[in-house]
Parts: structure tokens; sequence; C-alpha cells
């Protein structure tokens, strides 16, 4: 007789816990063949409004931490990743992918994320400066997370499109609400799963699964969040602009009309972690 | 913390208010101390568009009035939509076919020549300044015209070493932007704008205030002296529908925009279907904090300057004052007393501190908040000077007894008026300096150097200014936090605004 396999209740990693949407509502998940694999939690704008609030809760903390130390977590999250490849790469090829593009696709994820992990206490030094201001005083600048930051995945490359999205984002100590890929959010799930063992305090990244068109006006509008990035359409990226005028907001959004290329060396730049920083200058008197 | 608690030295300060106030003026009228230098004013400005004076499309003009008189200076082109397509014409043109194609030691040439003829006439702009805007004389002449001619002398030198601007990349100009500035440091803002714009290699569309064209039209007669190509920069003068019209130009790449938080909103909102990128530098509703161990003459002094300067139309002035509760009488006395000694009245007169306020209509504003602050229980203190019988003036306002709930303590007033509010512990003061929708600056007083370390990174604020405030340089980067806007101006981070990367 053979064994059934217990099969793995989709939930969403929010707050450090592993939640189903306060809606409990659920969008079924297929594979490419059209089998019914599982059922994915629908957030609601409640589910997001609750994610901010974890995010709120977590960034003073997170923002606290050393460089050294978020850089030591965000390593760790690789060696979480590293150590469970093939769950990622099965993830993947529940949207589709072919087993060498999944494989392709975990390992630029992995490194990527090793890239931002040794940032962390670099790009103080190339990005802040002292200042040769024409008075007797003296003056630096430097930088600091911008707070809460609002991020959607695009539909593709479900796994290294988010993370390339998210690790710049929280290397600088800021924490990140994200909304995954709704046509393949199954690795944002397991994602999850892999956040929730790397050391990485719970409210740092809250990953959410829905559906864009619900929750775009709540990113857009929610004053807690500072920033908005990620990958949104022409339509969307309208809706986003005009809501984050309120609080004005700062949005960097990519174009989902125009086909981007994650696994290209531009989506892993210091300008990624700059574009989530407020820079600060200080003035102080010199003299006896 | 010792220095909290310590009731001795509190107690002793308290006493020491007590002394005779001496203050200067009570007994005797000054003598007027008018500056004298031309201002060279023309009866009519027209736009700077292609390198040329041209008469406006709409054929239009407004009148440019000195508020510290009321008396006409000058009519002003009032642009329309033509007109700003024009001038956009114009800067596409020189964009593509000279700008762009000029190596950077070359850009860096005319800007360096810029500084020099604005400092060779600089008395001259110091005077149609203060004519034009009402600010005092000593701050033209000793603020705004040098601080102008050093940021077109600071970003010249960056023009062939944009190679590193952003390390690791290479960058590009966007092309044409698109410029609003306000009225509270004219020629100022101009250069604030357009020397960083220019150095990157971009060309521009600028519109100055309605209140305060003039230094902009003179400062395209130094363009035109300088020999800078045509379509590099144009002017355009208007009101409200005429900055419209240059931040929704398609042909703008960017726009930046230095002016109100409501007017910030109303410009992302408008341009929310663009791709245009954006900076912003809006309003602050700064917090001034005194610690019971601030140098306390140095601080009072900063205090002054924090609030006084420009008349308060400044949008990092430090309108919140946060003191230490063991000091507030002491702080409050002191301040009062220096306040009886600042000298309101003609801009022109090289002794005057508060000049005369920008416009009738921002006068009928600060009026408006002082009434509400009035009403809303604060106690009000006005020095009792005598203002001149025309024009538009304020006295320096003072209000005490302020919670963080009234309306003076969170709505930015642009003018000469202070609240004041108390704390007990460094966080409470933390907590009360950050609890704004703004983020633009804040100033820190105190001996301790740790614990302005330790302010300069919990204040929620784009500067920090400790034991001093209102200090600028073009090397310094500017800018806020939250609804104070984004983007930065000045350093190197902010050429990273004008530039894209390739």
């Amino acid at each position: 007789m053979t064994r059934l396999p217990i099969t793995k209740t989709p939930k969403v990693y929010v707050g450090g816990a592993f939640i189903r949407s306060e809606s409990a509502r659920t969008f079924p998940l297929t594979n490419p063949a059209g089998d019914f694999i599982a059922n994915i939690p629908q957030c609601s704008r409640k589910d997001l409004r609750n994610a901010v609030e974890a995010a709120a809760k977590a960034g003073p903390g997170w923002a606290k931490r050393t460089a050294y130390n978020r850089g030591q977590i965000i390593y760790r999250l690789g060696e979480m990743l590293e150590a469970r490849r093939v769950e990622l790469a099965e993830a993947l090829r529940l949207g589709g992918s072919s087993a060498a593009a999944a494989a392709k696709e975990v390992t630029a994820t992995i490194d990527r994320l090793i890239y931002y992990a040794g940032w962390a206490d670099k790009y103080e030094q190339v990005l802040s400066s002292v200042n040769p201001v024409a008075s007797p005083y003296f003056n630096f600048t430097v930088s600091e997370p911008m707070g809460i930051i609002g991020l959607l995945a695009p539909q593709e490359a479900p796994l290294l499109a988010l993370i390339s999205l998210l690790a710049p984002a929280i290397t600088s100590g800021n924490t990140v609400v994200m909304l995954a890929s709704s046509t393949q959010p199954y690795p944002a799930i397991i994602l999850g799963e892999m956040l929730a063992t790397s050391d990485l305090p719970g409210g740092v990244v809250n990953l959410l699964t829905g559906l864009r068109a619900e929750l775009i006006p709540t990113f857009a509008t929610h004053t807690h969040l500072r920033a908005l990035g990620g990958v949104a359409n022409r339509v969307e990226q309208a809706a986003l602009k005009l809501g984050a005028a309120e609080s004005v907001k700062r949005v960097g959004l990519f174009s989902a009309e125009q086909p981007i290329n994650w696994f290209s060396s531009e989506h892993q730049s210091v300008d990624a972690l700059r574009a989530y920083l407020e820079f600060k200058t200080v003035w102080h008197p010199m003299g006896g | 913390m010792p220095t909290l608690l310590n009731k001795k030295r509190s107690a002793s300060s308290l006493r020491r208010q007590a002394a005779p106030a001496l203050i200067f003026g009570d007994l005797w009228a000054y003598d007027p101390a008018p500056e004298t230098a031309d201002p060279k004013l023309k009866t009519r400005y027209e736009l700077f568009i292609g390198g040329k004076f041209v008469a406006p499309a709409s054929g239009q003009y407004f009148d440019s009035i000195n508020p510290a008189n009321e008396q006409k200076l000058a009519e002003i082109a009032h642009a329309n939509t033509a007109d700003v397509a024009a001038a956009y014409r114009a800067a596409k043109k020189a964009y593509e076919q000279t700008w762009s194609r000029l190596p950077g030691r070359e850009r860096a040439k005319y800007l360096f020549r810029i500084a020099r003829l604005l400092q060779d006439r600089a008395r001259e702009f110091a005077v149609a300044e203060t004519m034009d805007g009402g600010k005092p004389i000593k701050e033209s002449r000793d603020f705004d015209v040098p601080m102008a001619a050093a940021h077109f002398f600071y970003h010249a030198g960056w023009a062939d070493k944009l190679e590193y601007v952003a390390p690791g990349r290479r960058v590009a100009p966007l092309g044409v932007v698109g410029q609003v500035i306000p009225w509270n440091f004219p020629l100022l803002m101009l250069a604030w704008k357009i020397a960083p714009a220019l150095a990157m290699g971009n060309c521009v569309v600028i519109k100055p205030a309605e209140t305060t064209s003039i230094t902009a039209l003179k400062l395209a007669e130094i363009f035109q002296d300088a020999g800078l190509p045509a379509g590099v920069v144009n002017i355009v003068t208007g009101f409200g529908d005429t900055g419209a019209a240059v931040m929704a130009h398609p042909l703008a790449a960017k726009v930046a925009f230095t002016g109100s938080t409501e007017v910030g909103k109303i410009i992302m909102r408008s341009l929310a279907g663009t791709n245009k990128k954006m900076t912003m530098e809006l309003g602050g509703k700064a917090a001034n904090i005194i610690f019971d161990d601030a140098p306390l003459d140095q601080a009072i002094e900063g205090i002054v300057n924090g609030i006084f300067f420009n008349q308060g139309h400044v949008c990092c002035a430090g309108s919140r004052l946060l003191v230490h509760e063991p000091i507030a009488a002491t702080v409050l006395a002191k301040l009062k007393q220096r306040m009886r000694t600042l000298r309101v009245g003609d801009p022109l007169d090289k002794n005057t501190d508060i000049g005369a306020i920008n416009s009738k209509a921002q006068l009928a504003t600060i009026k408006r908040l002082v009434a509400v602050g009035v009403k809303e229980g604060a106690a009000l203190y006005q020095p009792d000077c005598v203002l001149p019988a025309k024009g538009f003036y304020f006295r320096p306002t003072v209000f005490s007894g302020v919670s963080m709930s009234h309306r003076i303590a969170r709505e930015e007033i642009f003018g000469p008026v202070l609240s004041v509010l108390t704390f007990r512990t460094v966080d409470e003061a933390i907590e009360k300096a950050n609890n704004t929708a703004y983020g633009l600056s804040a100033g820190v007083w105190t001996d301790k150097g740790s614990r302005i370390l330790k302010l300069a990174a919990e204040l929620k604020a784009g500067v920090v200014w400790a034991n001093t405030y209102n200090k600028f340089d073009p090397a310094s980067p500017f800018g806020g936090y939250k609804e104070s806007g984004f983007g930065r101006e000045g350093g190197r981070q902010g050429l990273l605004d004008y530039c894209q990367f390739v």
C-alpha cells in the first residue's frame, strides 16, 4: 500500500507567524497541468494593514542592529535557502519552470542574497560623506533606513525578483510588506518558512499572497508605508503614485510592460540600497 | 543623566533673570542707515527664452511690488502655456544641439563664469533682492547672494568629475528639467536648482515665484554676459498656472519643486500618470531642542536666528522650540528680552533684523494662524516695536504654553512666529520632535557630545543642526524626510537627483 503524503497548508509569513488571511479566503494553486495543488491565502486589505503594523513594531529594533549583525542574518538566510534548494526549485517548477530554469533561478537568488549580505556594513562608506563647508563646522551626511517599504513582486521570476526587491530594502534596516506574485505565489510561501528560521526578527519581512487589484489601493494610501517599490503596470503605477501623493511617499517602480531580466547585474547594486535610504546631514561646530 | 535633575542649577538660572534689562534703542532713536547701491531695475521684465528676453505670447504683465512700501518696482511678463512650450522647445534644442555635446570641463567654465559675474554684481543683486522680497539687506548681502554664487562655483567643479558621483555607475543627464521655486530665497533657490542641473548636463525651464521674479531675470542678464548657450536656462515668470504648465509639460524629464507641502502634493497627484522623475522640497515644522546644559546665550541667538531669519519665511525654520523644563522660564525670559532688541522695519536699512513680510497674502496667513494660537489658549508675546505705516510687517511673536495638539505647533506658519513647548526627558524631546508629518530639519542645543549624536541619530529630519541653526552650504546636502519631501540639494548626494544611470 502506498503511503498518502501529507500535503502542506500554505500560510503566509506575517509578523513572524504563519497565518491564513483574516478574511478566510483562498484561491487555488494548480500545477502547469491544471491539477489542484493547494489553497493559497487571498490576503485582504486588513491583512495588509496588520502586516504594516507588524513591520512598524519590528522596524526600530531591526534598524538598530549593527550593520555587521544584519549582514550575518541575511547571510544566514542565504544558508537556509542553500540547504533547501530542492524544495525551492520544486516550488518554481509548479509555476512551469523547467528543471534547469528553476535551478538557475534558485542559484541566482541565493547569490543575490549573499551579494547584499556583504553590502550591509559597506554601503554607508560608499554613500555617505564628510562635506567641506565654508564655515567652522564639522558637517557630515549619513544614511538612515526610510522605515516600512511596500513592495510589489512581478508575476515572473517569483523567487529571484522577490529577493532582488526585498534584500536591498532590509539590508539597510528597513522593514518590508510585500505582495508576492499572484500567478506564482508558492515560492513566496516556501521562502517564508526560510525567513522564519534565518534569525531575521519577526515582522522585518512580511509576505502576503493575494490579488493585486484588491491590495494596490491600500499600498498606495497607507501612510505608514514610507516608500513603494517593485513592479507595476501603467494603470497600477498611476494609482500607486496618486495615493502616494497623500503622504509624500517615495515611489520607484519598474514598468511591468518592459521585460525585466532579473538575472542581470543591474538588479544588484548599491543604488537599490540607496532607493530606500534617507540622507541626513548633521552640522556640528568646531572650536574650543 | 544628572543634568536633567540638577535642581540647584536651574534655581540659580531662574534667579539670574531678575537682572535689569538693558534694551538698546529704548532711550534714543536710531538714525536710518540705508543701503544705497543701485539695484539697476528695468521698468519691465520679459521672459527669458532661448537666450533672449522675449515678450509673452499672452501679452500680459503683472506688477511686482516692494513689500516694504507697496510701491511698484517693475512689470513682469505672465507666461501662458504657449510661452512655457516655447521655453521647453528652446531647452530641448539647446540640450540636443549644444549642452549635452559639450565636454564637462567646458560646462564647468560657464558655471564658474556665472559665479564670478554674480560676485561682481553682488551688492546690486542684494539690493534688488531686498526690494523685491522684503528681506533685510544684511541677509541678502551676507547670505542670499554670496551663497547663490557659491552654489554655482561649487557645482561648476563637478561638471567634469561626474564619474565620481555614483561609484561603479556611469551617469548621464536626464534632458530638460522643469523647476518651480518659492519666494523666500528667490535668487538662492534659483542657484540651488540651476547649478546642479547644469553641472550634470541638463537644460532648464524654471519659474520663479510671482512676487519675486526680478533677481531671476537679472541673473538671466548674467547668463547672457557669461555667454551661456541660448536655451540652456529658460526663465518663465507668472502665477500658479504658469507653474502648473512647467510641471506638466511632456518634455520635462524631471520636475523639481520647492514650496509648500500642499502644492507639492497637488503636483505629485497631477503627475501620477507620468514617468517624470521628481524631487520635492516641501514644508517643515522643525523642532529646536534646548537642553538645560546648553550654552544659553548662544542658544538664544540660535533660537532667534532659527525663527526670525528671513522673517521666518524659511521651510526649515525652528518654529517649534522644545525647552527642557528646568530652564523653560529662564529661556523664555531671555528670549523675550532679546526679541525687544530686534529691529523691525525698512529692509534696506543695514541695521534691520526683521524686514517685510513677502506679500499681503502671506501676512494674512500669518495673522490668521496667530489668531488661532490665541484662541487655542497659548500665551502670546510680541515686543512693542513701531511698524512702518506702509508695507507688510509683522512683529516677532512667541507663543508659550503651547501643546502638541495646538495648530500653531503642527502647521507651518512661515512667518516670525515661534511656538514654545517643554519636555522633561530626552525621550520626550525626541518623541515630541518627531511627532509631526514633516521632517525637514531639527536643532539640538546641549553641551554633551554623546547626547548630540544620540539626537542626531533619532531625529527624523534631513538636516540636524547641533549648537547652531539655519546654516547652509553648497557642499552640504539639504532635503527632508516624510512630508517635507524627497531628494537632496547640494553636495554629491544632490547631484544624484539630476542624473540617470547608463
